[in-house]
């Protein structure tokens, strides 16, 4: 086992350096110079507390601006305090801080293509500098993957976003496609930072460090492309050979995968409906406001509580917005993450049986061959070794990624909860005004009417 | 063959007793039809009175997962409420409700179609009227009534829209909850494989299948609104009704006083001789050889008769159409008044639809964030 930090249970997301989905979505809020969205995300909400003087239930909005989401006003369970403390420990141990921005369109004769910067920052002894900046493409990005899978193959490696949408004809370099691609690349280099085992990995420091042409002349080095492909086809092909001899305990982590893999995808499915459902109740609410005002124009004594109507609906609408907002920043990409993992594990799974089938073949052999018996008997015992280190990590990792799975996945709900709340608790402060209003007006034409 | 249809239970009550207490004085039952009658007969014999509209016949503007078959009950409730209310606006109005087949409507349960009928009112009936389309060409409409013409077709266009937009809105909104409800079932699923996050993700899913069928009392609730709209939206409709009376008064008025401006004019051509205007008899007279001094008298005599019962009538048909305005006014500012109550009202209460919503909304995420961070 290479070099291990002690395992962080608490976070992936949340950290400041741009891991937090729901918080500040351009991560990195120690960087100011790195992304300007999560300072827009507070001039926002200044503008709603300039605009609605009596609307006092949303002007405590810190809750909003807190790195985690446990703000000290909401009523916290004695885990979420747990948590929380351990949010506020980390800081100390992280040293490595990594941000992804400036998506960049490159046009070659061949081909266009887009690069992204990517910033680190660190105060480890084994880097040359505490600062780098780099420019890197996908094709880089599936390098890396790919040749930290082969380092580690039964380590539960973190996903990458898809190379492309598969449903509605997005371009590929659409600037919504662009943006939730950078955002998805940003966590995964933070999640490898982040990994006890994988955050120093060569090719990560690699990928992390080297100018362009110092990359391309590392790639080179190592197995090639057609030896891995090779690696894939016995993996697949030993792979059923694997399942028959999987311990209890895979076989437990297999049936959960399946399972969660079941889940997690209709999860993904609804909450991207309920963002379809969402935008089209906004689109219709912003066709209806306006239909007050037009008839205020025929109504002589209704004008004011028209017109206030139409102004509530209105307000109701940003709400909408911002509700929606919430669901796309937070909930969506750490929901659609774990559908990308839960393949990943699917792959897991697979080289730890091909890891298995291979000592299984070999014992094989030495129960009928008796041939060789030495040598067979030597390969076994390195085959042994070899599978009991994949299961370990494998075993060490599961319960890791199974933690940081459970917190983002409570997270991102909590955030969705959150969101809700704050979007009722808004409509309600302006329907409540509307109706404080019109008594006030009741009051004085009950006081003009009087003699 | 038998035909289904649904009768609606009438109980009036009178206060009678000093101590307001109501006693049940009758009671019959009704079908939508008889209420149609009802009303028919109401704008024949009070055309001066912007007559309460009924409640629609067939479900409308309805959003799509709402019944839209008459029989659903839920249409069938809000229907009853509707035909209560259309009575009680009539019982209230200082006019109608001392009228007696309104009365009888209220208390004679057999024979009352017959009492209608007898009334002749459908022989009463101007059938111009009922030509929805026609338009007479007034020469000095009172400006009055043309605004009020504009701005009943106003209110008319701006409420159809409006109802239309609010029953999309309210497609759209059940999406929304709707969809939210799958949640309850895959969370609980899933809690079946978790040990530590099993219960927080059981109950949170329970939570948001709560939210998923809270839907279904809000958007109950906000029917009534619409049908309130409604109302004002089939009102406008009554207030065309009063503007094209009195077009209609209007223009025969103008007829009538054209018609007797050219009878006294060839009445003073014959008396003096002279031919400015053009009549048929005057040709003939000049082709087929003149007419006797005999035969001009006479004629004279019977234009000069027509000429008086003309203007008797001109005189009664000025007095008619003035009452009719002054009476016809004094109905529209009462109609005003109560509209700009009623709306006002109905804008209010729909705030506080709302205000319940966001509550129980509130109370929703609240238990659910509690699960969720429990996980």
């Amino acid at each position: 086992m290479e070099g291990e930090r002690p395992a962080s249970p608490a976070r992936s997301s949340g950290l400041p350096a741009g891991g937090a989905e729901g918080d500040s979505p351009g991560g990195g809020a120690p960087f100011p110079g790195s992304s300007g969205s999560s300072t827009l995300l507070q001039g926002e909400v200044l503008d709603l507390d300039e605009d609605e003087d009596d609307l006092e239930v949303f002007s405590k909005d810190a809750s909003l601006m807190d790195m985690n989401s446990f703000s000290p006003m909401m009523p916290t369970s004695p885990l979420s305090m747990i948590n929380q403390i351990k949010f506020e420990d980390e800081p100390d141990l992280k040293d490595l801080f990594i941000t992804v921005d400036e998506p960049e369109s490159h046009v070659t004769t061949i081909e266009t293509f887009i690069t992204y910067r990517i910033i680190t920052k660190t105060s480890r002894g084994e880097f040359d500098s505490s600062e780098f900046e780099v420019r890197r493409r996908y094709q880089d990005f599936l390098w890396l993957k790919g040749k930290l899978e082969e380092a580690h193959p039964t380590l539960i490696i973190p996903p990458l976003p898809e190379k492309f949408i598969v449903k509605g004809m997005v371009e590929r370099f659409n600037d919504d496609f662009i943006e939730t691609r950078r955002k998805a690349l940003q966590k995964f280099l933070n999640r490898i930072a982040d990994h006890p085992t994988l955050t120093f990995n060569e090719d990560f420091k690699v990928f992390l460090t080297a100018q362009a042409w110092e990359l391309s002349s590392h790639k080179k080095q190592g197995p090639g492309l057609l030896s891995r492909m090779g690696q894939t086809v016995r993996a697949v092909a030993s792979s059923m050979r694997g399942v028959k001899n999987r311990p209890e305990e895979f076989m437990e982590m297999n049936n959960f995968i399946e399972i969660f893999s079941q889940k997690i995808n209709l999860i993904d499915k609804i909450s991207q409906r309920i963002y379809k459902e969402e935008r089209e109740y906004l689109d219709e609410m912003k066709e209806y406001g306006p239909i007050y005002i037009l008839w205020s124009a025929s109504e002589e004594d209704l004008v004011d509580t028209l017109r206030n109507v139409a102004s509530c609906i209105d307000r109701c609408c940003k709400a909408t917005e911002k509700r929606m907002s919430g669901l796309s920043e937070a909930l969506l990409p750490v929901v659609h993450e774990y559908v990308l993992y839960s393949e990943m594990l699917m792959g897991v799974m697979k080289r730890r049986d091909q890891i298995q089938a291979e000592l299984d073949s070999k014992v094989e052999a030495l129960t009928y061959k008796k041939a060789d018996t030495d040598l067979l008997t030597e390969e076994i015992g390195k085959l042994e070794d070899k599978v009991e280190c994949a299961n370990n990590a494998l075993k060490a990792d599961w319960e890791r990624w199974k933690q940081n799975m459970q917190n983002d996945i409570k997270s991102a709900f909590t955030d969705m909860a959150e969101e809700n709340i704050h979007y009722y608790e808004q409509c309600l402060a302006t329907w409540e005004s509307f109706l404080t209003s019109q008594t006030d007006l009741q009051l004085e034409e009950a006081s003009d009417d009087k003699p | 063959m038998q035909e289904t249809y649904t009768a609606y239970l009438i109980e009036t009550r009178s206060v009678e007793h000093t101590d307001g207490q109501s006693v049940l004085t009758d009671s019959l039952w009704r079908r939508y039809s008889e209420f149609e009658l009802l009303r028919n007969y109401l704008l024949v014999y009070y055309p001066h009175i912007v007559v309460p509209p009924l409640p629609e016949k067939r479900a409308e503007f309805v959003w799509h997962k709402l019944s839209a078959d008459n029989m659903d009950p839920d249409f069938v409730e809000r229907r009853r409420i509707g035909l209560e209310n259309f009575l009680l606006r009539i019982a209230s109005h200082p006019i109608l409700c001392r009228d007696k087949i309104f009365y009888l409507f209220l208390t004679q349960e057999g024979n009352w179609k017959e009492t209608v009928n007898e009334t002749g009112f459908q022989l009463k009936a101007d059938s111009r009227l009922k030509a929805l389309n026609a338009t007479f060409r007034v020469k000095n409409p009172d400006k009055r009534f043309t605004e009020l013409k504009h701005y009943s077709d106003e209110l008319q266009s701006v409420i159809s829209h409006l109802l239309r937009v609010r029953a999309r809105v309210a497609d759209r909104l059940y999406g929304v909850y709707k969809v939210h409800g799958n949640y309850g079932r895959v969370f609980s699923e899933w809690s079946a494989i978790e040990k530590e996050m099993g219960d927080g993700l059981q109950s949170a899913g329970h939570h948001m299948d709560v939210y998923a069928s809270s839907i279904d009392d809000i958007l109950e609730d906000e029917e009534h609104y619409a049908d309130q709209l409604k109302e004002y939206l089939f009102y406008a409709e009554a207030l065309r009704a009063v503007c094209r009376k009195h077009e209609l008064m209007q223009y025969d008025l103008e007829m009538a006083a054209q018609d007797l401006a050219s009878k006294k004019q060839q009445c003073e051509e014959l008396a003096t001789g002279t031919v400015r205007t053009f009549s048929l008899k005057g040709m003939t007279t000049k082709l087929f050889g003149q007419e006797t001094p005999e035969q001009r008298e006479a004629r004279i005599k019977v234009l000069e008769e027509q000429i008086n019962e003309g203007e008797q009538q001109l005189k009664s048909k000025n007095l008619e159409g003035r009452e009719f305005v002054k009476n016809a006014w004094a109905d529209i500012e009462r109609f005003k008044e109560q509209k700009n109550r009623d709306l006002k009202e109905a804008l209010i209460s729909y705030a506080v639809m709302q205000i319940s919503m966001c509550k129980k909304g509130i109370q929703i995420w609240t238990n659910a964030k509690e699960c969720f961070s429990k996980m």
